[in-house]
């Protein structure tokens, strides 16, 4: 291997999503159709990160899906990834608090008359400093 | 401003750090050829926290050996792999030959 570790640093840290090289699974080349709540998200991110709004970009979505978590990253989807990362960025920022999404979800079940859905795993809420817990 | 020409000889920091990187973890301390310059770019390092930065970095295109890059690799020993890589995440290799 041409990347030799570090000596001061025996295991070198590799980022989850940084599989570049790794053996895996099949890739399924099937087009995906994408559905309207993933279409959605991504117009989502990109209001997001315009120029009036500035507060998730290319880099800091990335960051996001970078630290939420190897768990939950490979338990979610694509665009599934994009949706808990714009949640615990608005959430560490302040721009919403946890308990106004999840009161918006149950407003929206309740609308559309959806008596229980499979929770997904999402990053742990900040706590009072704006910090991940 | 750029510090590396095209046709220069660079080495990939072997480096590790927690953070967002752009610079693929198989590539780091690989040694390669600057092919290209992309023009400087916002450091997404900084950006990934911050949601922008001032900071701009030049963007390379570097060249790779395949055989270089994959301890296992069974093509061509002319194969190669580019990749677009930061400078500050790049060394001077010199003396080395082409």
């Amino acid at each position: 291997m041409s990347t030799q570790p570090d000596p001061s640093n025996p295991a070198p840290h590799r980022g989850y999503h940084d599989i570049g090289g790794l053996p895996g699974d099949v890739i399924d080349q099937s087009e995906h159709v994408l559905e309207p709540w993933e279409k959605r998200v991504d117009a989502m991110r990109m209001l997001l990160g315009d120029d009036k709004r500035k507060l998730l970009r290319a880099d800091g979505l990335r960051n996001a899906i970078e630290t939420m978590g190897e768990d939950i990253y490979l338990e979610l989807g694509y665009y599934e990834r994009w949706m808990a990362a714009v949640i615990k960025v608005l959430t560490e920022r302040g721009v919403l608090e946890r308990d106004e999404i999840d009161a918006r979800i149950a407003a929206v079940q309740a609308r559309l008359g959806i008596d229980s859905v499979t929770p997904r795993p999402m990053p742990a809420a900040p706590d009072s400093k704006g910090q991940q817990q | 401003m750029s510090n590396y020409a095209i046709g220069e000889r660079v080495q990939v920091r072997a480096d590790y750090p927690l953070g967002h990187i752009r610079t693929p973890f198989y590539i780091r301390g690989a040694t390669g050829l600057i092919v290209d310059s992309m023009g400087a770019f916002p450091n997404p390092e900084i950006a990934a926290t911050t949601g922008t930065t001032t900071e701009t970095q030049p963007l390379y295109r570097v060249r790779f050996s395949q055989k270089d890059a994959w301890a296992d690799y069974s093509g061509g020993p002319r194969d190669t792999l580019d990749v677009e890589i930061y400078e500050h995440w790049l060394e001077p290799q010199s003396g080395a030959t082409q």
